[in-house]
């Protein structure tokens, strides 16, 4: 039991305030019931409220209370202990917090060697500096880089005093507070008590909770790139980044980054993908929504919105092994291509990638544009007939226009999806950056150079690797716009009809 | 079918516009219109009584072949307008429908202007050569169906921003500038509160000069008030047709007596 103890309080008594939390539905629930002699007419709520109400005392303020104290406890051991560690302790080339790195490391090694009854605990507790504490904690797994000084070794001591003072002093207050919570909710039983209305506001906190968390994740990962850019163009001129011509990173150090090239790349791709995509899946909407009769409406539909669920790897594969090639043989190749040209020397081309990732948005343009031509009520289209109107006059002049807005909104956002693109490109439009009109020619985007910025052997101080995150940023901010558009437009058309 | 023989005598001395005759529908297996036979004077205002899901909608749309437009739909027996089949294959149903206007219970203007919404039938249909033509084609039928005054400083705004009377004045104006002969109406009053109710009712009258309407209405007082001819339906059957003053006062089948006197329905 005390093994186990060891090993996981805090699961523990997580497990044992869950625990209270079923016995305080289970009495107040009981409770309830006596109270109204058995009859749950008498009661404000159904006897089941009562129970998720204590319950919910019980156990909420007591697991807050627990992940707060989990959180803030390392912090303050931290900067107590860490005032022990003298300037002299730390050695040329060393900083505090590769000492500090070096007492939490003897102070687990400490608590697994009692753990492992390698140590008994008053032999851990009184370790000195003489005793060859690295060879001690080497036998139970934990290797250390040097040997232990008496200051590291203090410190380390404090660490786990304070650490297991913290934890007991963790477990009484949380027992209490989920104990005192349980005791209030008892003494709240009443049948007056509006258990039902307390449940409610729960459920209401849940949502709140589940709603800032997403917005809150959003943020978070904003101001995580923009602290980082900021970094970045400490170490570089943004006047080059913005307005440079060139991308060449180079990791000895002063790089050509300019996103202008990349970002050229980025948008001729999107272009050619929307060209692609935009009137083969607004098309394909029209048959499907207008002509296609229920039976191949029922099969087309899924068929086509399985190309949405194919990997982008595939699609890049897809791009590199067929469509590649296949352009260069009717592109390239001078007198043995199809056309007799030598227009396309590589598989990898803007027109290649392009060209794929319209294939793959297809599905984006042509299932949310029938869903919001299906929505143009049927009325319209009665009124154009009634007026003799033939059916394709009528999409064009009445069903199209009422659709439009809607139809911009997917098409916008089938951009953004583009933009933010980077399997396909990898793959398919090869990794030069240059700013050329020639779909022919192998360019890069802004996706692709992130990955190839920060994969390897990284150092995060550089400016080489540092402009990834300036160029998350710019991508953040272009698809943020565009998604900001969509919505605002297909907001405003959903007000149309209402 | 007595009924209709009586009709018949009544209307030998005006012209008859639409002639029915043994009309079925079928929903699927279901069959919605049992063997309808009716002639429908010009220049008349015809009303459709009935009891909901009594078939008189479905038989209003078989009218202009609007029921093409229903996959399950299938229309048997012959409708002969100005003793034409338009059931025959060599009728176009497009063309049909630019000479059989119709207006629908829910006003529904297209998400365009004001004028764009009338000058949709006739830019389709090519009825004018120039700009001013069409401008005048516009105004003409919004005059017609007692708009025009309150739409002609906002011809451009769109159609969807004027008031539910208004905008079903705007479908009948949309309606009649294809220049119909015929115009069907399918409780076109039906959402509009009484001051516009009472607006398009006048319209109505006003409209018989030019057209045969027929009107397909909820309310006894709106046929009795617009209407010369009544037709009641009652579960797909035609129980009986006349003029409307007969129909309402004097009704021979004793259904359509329970119907008027508020017992069936």
């Amino acid at each position: 039991m005390s093994n186990l103890l060891n090993v996981a309080p805090t699961t523990l008594l997580v497990l044992v305030i869950l625990l209270l939390a079923v016995f305080a539905f289970v009495s107040a629930r009981s409770r309830a019931m006596s109270l109204a002699g058995g009859d749950a007419r008498k009661l404000h709520s159904l006897p089941n409220y009562y129970g998720y109400n204590a319950a919910m005392l019980t156990a909420i303020p007591a697991l807050f209370v627990l992940a707060i104290w989990l959180l803030i406890q390392p912090m303050l051991v931290q900067n107590a202990v860490i005032e022990m560690i003298p300037q002299a302790a730390i050695s040329e080339g060393s900083s505090v917090n590769l000492v500090m790195s070096d007492v939490r490391r003897v102070a687990d090694g400490l608590d697994g060697a009692v753990q492992t009854g390698a140590l008994t605990v008053d032999a851990a507790k009184n370790l000195t500096a003489a005793d060859d504490v690295r060879s001690i904690l080497a036998g139970t797994g934990v290797a250390l880089g040097s040997d232990v000084g008496a200051d590291v070794l203090a410190a380390a001591q404090r660490y786990r005093g304070l650490q297991s003072t913290g934890q007991w002093l963790m477990i009484a207050v949380v027992m209490v507070i989920a104990i005192g919570g349980l005791a209030v909710a008892l003494m709240a039983t009443t049948p007056t008590f509006r258990a039902r209305n307390m449940v409610e506001r729960f459920v209401l906190a849940l949502l709140i909770l589940a709603a800032s968390l997403a917005i809150l994740t959003t943020v978070g990962i904003v101001f995580s790139m923009l602290f980082e850019s900021i970094n970045f163009f400490k170490l570089h001129p943004w006047q080059d980044f913005f307005l440079g011509s060139k991308w060449a990173p180079n990791f000895r150090g002063d790089s050509d980054l300019s996103i202008l090239p990349l970002l050229w790349g980025t948008i001729y791709i999107s272009i050619i993908a929307l060209l692609v995509a935009v009137p083969i899946g607004l098309f394909a909407a029209i048959y499907l929504s207008e002509y296609a009769n229920s039976k191949v409406r029922a099969f087309a539909k899924p068929l086509l919105e399985i190309l949405a669920g194919i990997p982008t790897i595939v699609y890049g594969l897809f791009a590199l092994l067929t469509v590649g090639p296949f352009l260069v043989r009717l592109f390239g190749r001078g007198e043995d291509g199809i056309l007799g040209l030598d227009w396309m020397t590589g598989a990898t081309s803007v027109l290649t990638a392009g060209l794929v990732m319209g294939i793959m948005l297809i599905p984006f343009v042509s299932s949310l544009s029938d869903d919001i031509i299906n929505a143009v009520p049927q009325s319209l289209r009665d009124g154009s007939f009634g007026l003799g109107a033939t059916h394709s006059e009528t999409i064009r002049q009445v069903v199209l226009p009422a659709a439009l807005p809607g139809i911009v909104g997917a098409i916008l956002l089938a951009a953004s999806r583009a933009i933010g693109e980077t399997m396909i490109v990898v793959l398919g439009a090869g990794a030069i950056a240059r700013i050329s009109p020639n779909p022919l020619e192998a360019m890069t985007t802004i996706t692709t150079r992130i990955v190839s910025q920060l994969t390897g052997d990284t150092d995060f101080a550089s400016p080489e690797t540092l402009v990834a995150f300036a160029l998350g940023l710019t991508l953040f901010v272009l698809t943020l716009g565009l998604n900001v558009l969509a919505l605002y437009i297909v907001r405003k058309y959903r007000e149309q009809y209402e | 079918m007595k009924d209709n023989i009586i009709s018949e005598m009544d209307v030998t001395t005006d012209k008859i516009k639409i002639s029915a005759r043994n009309v079925q529908v079928y929903y699927g297996e279901n069959r919605a219109i049992k063997d309808v036979s009716v002639e429908i004077q010009d220049k008349t205002v015809t009303a459709f009584i009935g009891p909901s899901g009594c078939g008189k909608s479905t038989f209003l749309r078989c009218i202009n072949r609007m029921n093409d437009t229903i996959d399950i739909c299938r229309v048997e027996g012959d409708i002969l307008i100005d003793g034409e089949d338009i059931y025959d294959s060599s009728v176009d149903p497009v063309q049909l429908r630019a000479k059989v206007g119709m207006v629908f219970q829910k006003p529904n203007p297209f998400p365009k202007s004001i004028y764009d919404n009338v000058a949709y039938g006739p830019r389709i249909h090519g009825l004018s050569r120039n700009k001013s033509e069409l401008d005048d084609i516009v105004e003409r039928a919004l005059k017609r169906a007692a708009i025009w005054n309150e739409v002609k400083d906002r011809l451009q705004a769109p159609g969807t921003g004027l008031s539910g009377g208004q905008q079903q004045r705007l479908c009948i104006a949309r309606a009649i500038a294809t220049e119909p002969e015929v115009l069907l109406m399918d409780e076109p009053c039906s959402a509009l509160d009484p001051i516009a109710t009472a607006q398009v009712e006048e319209l109505i009258d006003e409209l018989r000069q030019d057209y045969s309407v027929v009107i397909v209405t909820h309310s006894m007082q709106q046929a009795a008030r617009v209407s010369q001819k009544t037709a009641f339906f009652h579960l797909g059957n035609l129980v009986e047709y006349g003029a409307t003053d007969k129909i309402f006062t004097s009704p021979e089948d004793p259904r359509t007596e329970s119907y008027i006197t508020g017992r069936i329905g």
